[in-house]
């Protein structure tokens, strides 16, 4: 009981698809030290793969950076700002979604802006935004918002524009008010568009927040200290100097961050949404 | 447990004394969607009544526009022209061509309307909540004492989804009771049922029924269904539908499914299979042209 719990608690339905996780990891992982140790194993190097340090390398280099403080400052200050741009885009964006969807006039008017202002990719608001915001800051954890902001109010407008009009009708009937109906319909039935809408921001937000640091220079705290700005600007501060196997090292750390952040969300996601059945 | 004699002894009687209340005049109701004289005829110069405290079933092809009647007497749609009367108040008519929505005009619909989102006590709780009639505690147990007496014990705290369409079907009548509805509106409800599931669903309606007395506006294309359960039988034309034929079946009630295989309910059968079939035919020529 317990260990299919923890199973499940992993994303894993059963036994056999454990196994089968692990299976594959180890597999990509074999080819992957086989590919980048290819120039020394078979005397000519594989396109591509022999770029790359072999993860051997980059297992011993994350040994050692996990006992540094300043990677652990490095990726606080990403998840600091992954977390503030998404909770702002939660904040903003479910409201106004919901207005978006509730009203007609509120959505005649906002929608030809939001969907002219949607293509738009994050990173090329960056420029705009250090000139916009005082602080790099701000107009890192203004990129990350972004990021997670479109897909969050795309997701709620389109969760509550789907409710079947009958929910409406059979609450109607049974003495509901305008504000009941929003309450006690719309909110529930567009929940589990809220936390879908939610799950694909945050992973957005990590890619936005690396580039936006690499871009900007790790904002004021990396002006400062060097590896302090974030973990975006400590993998572009470790190709800068050369070290090859600290880049991938980074680059895996924010696989781990991401994963680990769509996990969590998925996880009250599923505890807010109880009547989902699981499959 | 504080004593009130309302809510202890509760069973799926609306009241203590059976109700006479709930008839329908249908009176003369055109239906035209879309812009009027280029818009499509749904239904016709339409006028019967459903007498209360009976079930009146009626029966016509899909798409004829029966749907259409009971949007109209439910409030959610409105009339072109004609009215009706709910025990001789003014549902709809000129002045007010749309209904107002209320708890005394419950409808059931076709794929259920249960919220996925409530468990199926929160559900059956819903209305007297909502209208403020009752507290919650007071709802939940008349919801429980409800329930037990429709079946449905042991899933009160279950979702919607993780029960049978059958029993979810139950719990949206016990749903639609706990309003204290003058007349329930069943728009095809057990259309998506196996035939052997729909069988029991008839049993459980008629047993609901003959507990509440509450006066029932069953909608179907299944002749054979409308014969079973109704007191009265409109059958109806295709579109634009207006009553073609209307029948009081006088097979007693209580009845169960022996009535199936009874002589009278075979000549009800004979006498109106032709009727049904011919606007059967007429639907489906209807709906090759449109396509």
């Amino acid at each position: 009981m317990a260990k299919s719990f923890a199973l499940k608690a992993l994303g894993f339905v059963s036994g056999d698809d454990f196994w089968r996780g692990i299976a594959s990891i180890a597999v990509f992982l074999i080819f992957w030290e086989v590919g980048s140790r290819s120039q020394a194993l078979f005397g000519f190097a594989f396109p591509w793969v022999s770029q790359i340090p072999p993860p051997s390398s980059v297992l011993q280099e994350l040994i050692v950076l996990i006992q540094d403080p300043s990677f652990w400052m490095s990726a606080l200050l990403s998840t600091l700002r992954v977390f503030e741009g998404f909770l702002a885009a939660m904040v903003i964006g479910i409201p106004l979604g919901l207005a978006m969807a509730v009203s007609r006039t509120f959505y005649g008017i906002t929608f030809p802006v939001f969907e002219v202002l949607r293509p738009i990719p994050p990173l090329a608001w960056v420029p705009a935004s250090i000139i916009f915001w005082p602080t790099q800051e701000l107009s890192i954890a203004f990129v990350t918002f972004l990021g997670a902001f479109f897909t969050i109010v795309i997701n709620v407008i389109g969760g509550a524009q789907a409710i079947d009009v009958r929910y409406f009708q059979a609450a109607r009937s049974m003495g509901s008010s305008t504000w009941d109906i929003f309450r006690r319909i719309i909110l529930p039935a567009t929940l589990p568009s809220i936390v879908v809408g939610a799950t694909v921001g945050v992973g957005i937000t990590w890619a936005v927040v690396v580039a936006a640091e690499m871009i900007s220079g790790g904002g004021s705290a990396g002006s400062v200290g060097g590896s302090g700005g974030g973990l975006g600007f400590f993998i572009w501060n470790s190709y800068v100097g050369g070290s090859y196997t600290q880049i991938v090292a980074g680059m895996i750390s924010i696989g781990i961050a991401g994963y680990v952040s769509s996990a969590v969300l998925r996880k009250i996601g599923k505890w807010l949404t109880p009547w989902l059945l699981e499959n | 447990m504080s004593v009130r004699p309302a809510a202890t002894h509760i069973n799926l009687a609306v009241s203590a004394q059976p109700t006479r209340k709930g008839s329908v005049r249908i009176t003369d109701v055109v239906k035209v969607y879309g812009a009027a004289g280029a818009g499509v005829l749904a239904v016709d110069h339409c006028t019967f009544d459903v007498p209360p405290g009976e079930i009146t079933v009626v029966v016509g092809p899909s798409g004829c526009g029966k749907t259409t009647l009971l949007n109209a007497i439910a409030g959610f749609h409105s009339i072109s022209s004609g009215s009706i009367h709910l025990d001789d108040e003014l549902l709809c008519g000129p002045q007010k061509l749309k209904a107002r929505p209320g708890p005394d005009r419950i409808v059931v619909f076709q794929n259920g309307a249960l919220f996925p989102w409530k468990t199926n006590i929160e559900n059956v709780t819903f209305g007297p909540i909502m209208q403020g009639l009752l507290s919650r505690a007071e709802a939940y147990e008349k919801a429980r004492d409800m329930m037990a007496d429709a079946g449905l014990r042991g899933i009160e705290h279950n979702y919607p989804g993780e029960i049978s369409s059958g029993v979810r079907r139950r719990v949206e009548i016990v749903r639609a009771l706990m309003n204290g509805p003058k007349i329930l509106l069943l728009d095809e409800p057990y259309r998506a049922l196996d035939s052997l599931t729909k069988s029991v669903m008839h049993e459980a309606l008629l047993e609901i029924f003959y507990k509440s007395r509450v006066t029932i506006f069953f909608i179907t294309h299944d002749l054979e269904e409308a014969i079973f359960l109704g007191h009265r039988v409109v059958i109806m034309t295709t579109r634009p539908c207006r009553p073609k034929k209307i029948l009081d079946i006088d097979i007693p009630h209580p009845r169960d499914y022996s009535v199936l295989t009874a002589k009278r309910f075979r000549e009800f059968m004979d006498e109106t299979a032709a009727a049904v079939h011919e606007e059967a035919i007429k639907a489906f020529a209807a709906g090759e042209k449109e396509r």
